[in-house]
């Protein structure tokens, strides 16, 4: 796999991932973030950029299986890795249990955050399928939202996570 | 693109890596975790021409426990420690201060040897080197060495590395039996870097305290340890009031800045509670462990 990478130059690298399931291969400058790349590379625009310096959560995604911030990991890293990014989670027109519930909730308004608060919720509710009040205050304080005041989105985790455990 | 342009090499041995830091010294960055060099980057406030990516290194992906102590290898996750329950159990200390670590997406990446090298003067990890007598081990291309996390920091985000160096290992002795601890942080919302912080630990036989360490974060360009206050414990029997006596003097032994978090004199207060608290916790956990 890794000499995949080998046989371009230290400037620019070729990088094969899985981005939900599918197949890509790019060649690009080391510098590029994985974020940029997903959204400008790829033209899979679900993943936000807003800080750019992994204080927001916005551009969370799922890497090899955990959550990680988007905006501070190199493309390059992600060679032979698979990511998950907000697109994953719905199957067409059928909403994520966890979408559904920020949905009814009025967990999101204009939606900027949403896709980052989706992936870490989605985290958050495999290891602990029934967390309080203050575990997701906790787990959420990682996110920033500048519209919601939090409270609708804390409501829609609590309902999401019913939804879950009805599912399981 | 954010980052300004470098020259990048992932390789896969810690060898590599070392001969790597030899031929470019100053011009190359380790890059590990990257929740740290990350935003530099994008910043621009850190501008290498070239980047050493340790994270194929998976040999330094590793930490172990025995009768002498505790052992994590560089290229460890924060999360892979707080995922194991066990840790409570071999070193509470750093099993209580870990979730404070940014937040969990931060912890997935985060990696051990990064944030004791990178020494954020208000982050969690060298606190704790600091309280726990830890060491680092570190290699260049030649040689190794050990240093003590107390001669290892410097100054703000500078520690005793040098440019063709790499920290391989980070170590923390086993302590005595009836020793107590405590780690307390004062920070606007959980997962913001400390306002304050205090890290404690004190030993107590036969109701004498045997050792005391106290070691605070937030309080200075370095985490600091407040030596003159741990030294009024040392060979003393534990009441409430030398408690509050060292932790006075505790708050007077630290250097912090004014910011838009905090005044430098909110913090010499903060310090004192703080430390009060945490110095009471350890001595009443030592207690239960048999000191009394
Ligand atoms: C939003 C946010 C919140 C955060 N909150 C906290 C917090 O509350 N507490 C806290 O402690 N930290 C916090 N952090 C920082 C985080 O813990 C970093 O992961 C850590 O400080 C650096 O570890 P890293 O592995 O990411 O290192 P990197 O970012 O990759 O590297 C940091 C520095 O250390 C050097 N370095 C890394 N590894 C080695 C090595 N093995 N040998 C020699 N040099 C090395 C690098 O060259 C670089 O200069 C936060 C980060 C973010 C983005
Ligand atoms: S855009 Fe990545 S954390 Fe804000
Ligand atoms: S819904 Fe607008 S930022 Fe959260």
């Amino acid at each position: 796999m890794v000499q995949d990478t080998k046989h371009t130059s230290n400037k620019t690298r070729l990088v094969k991932l899985t981005v939900n399931g599918v197949a890509y291969e790019r060649v690009v400058e080391p510098r590029l973030t994985l974020v940029d790349f997903i959204r400008g590379e790829l033209g899979i625009t679900g993943t936000h950029v807003g800080c750019e310096h992994g204080v927001c959560g916005a551009c969370t995604v799922i890497f090899d299986g955990y959550p990680v911030r988007s905006c501070i990991m190199l493309a390059v890293q992600a060679h032979s890795h698979s990511v998950q990014t907000v697109e994953s989670m719905s199957t067409g027109d059928q909403l994520h249990p966890i979408q559904q519930a920020f949905w009814e909730n009025f967990g999101l308004q204009c939606g900027f955050c949403t896709p980052g608060f989706l992936l870490t919720v989605q985290d958050l509710l495999s290891r602990n399928p029934d967390p309080t009040d203050t575990e997701i205050r906790e787990e959420l304080s990682g996110n920033i939202c500048r519209c919601t005041g939090y409270q609708s989105i804390i409501a829609a985790v609590k309902q999401a996570a019913i939804y879950m455990r009805k599912e399981e | 693109m954010k980052p300004a342009s470098f020259d990048y090499f992932d390789p896969e041995s810690v060898e590599e890596v070392l001969d790597l830091l030899h031929q470019h010294g100053d011009e190359a960055k380790i890059l590990a975790g990257g929740q740290s060099l990350g935003p530099l980057l994008n910043m621009r406030l850190s501008t290498p021409q070239i980047i050493v990516d340790i994270n194929r290194v998976t040999d330094l992906e590793y930490y172990n426990s025995d009768d002498t102590g505790l052992k994590v290898g560089a290229m460890t996750r924060q999360s892979t420690l707080e995922d194991d329950n066990n840790l409570k159990n071999i070193q509470p200390l750093l099993a209580a201060s870990i979730p404070y670590i940014g937040h969990r997406s931060i912890r997935n990446r985060g990696t051990v040897g990064g944030s004791v090298a990178h020494a954020d003067p208000a982050a969690e990890w060298p606190a704790i080197m600091l309280t726990l007598d830890g060491t680092v081990l570190i290699r260049n291309s030649t040689s190794s060495r050990t240093v003590d996390a107390s001669d290892f920091y410097l100054s703000a985000l500078t520690t005793d590395l040098k440019s063709d160096e790499m920290l391989v290992e980070i170590q923390i002795p086993s302590w005595a039996k009836t020793s107590g601890w405590s780690f307390v942080e004062f920070s606007r919302r959980h997962g913001d870097f400390a306002v304050l912080g205090v890290a404690t630990h004190l030993t107590i036989e036969n109701r004498q305290c045997t050792k005391s360490r106290i070691a605070i974060i937030g309080g200075g360009p370095i985490p600091i340890r407040t030596r003159k206050a741990e030294s009024m414990l040392t060979g003393e029997t534990i009441s409430d009031e030398l408690l509050k006596e060292a932790a006075e003097q505790a708050s007077k032994e630290i250097d912090p800045d004014s910011d838009m978090h905090a005044s430098a004199e909110y913090r010499h207060h903060l310090a004192s509670v703080l430390v009060s608290t945490a110095l009471r916790k350890a001595a009443d956990r030592a207690d239960e462990q048999g000191g009394k």
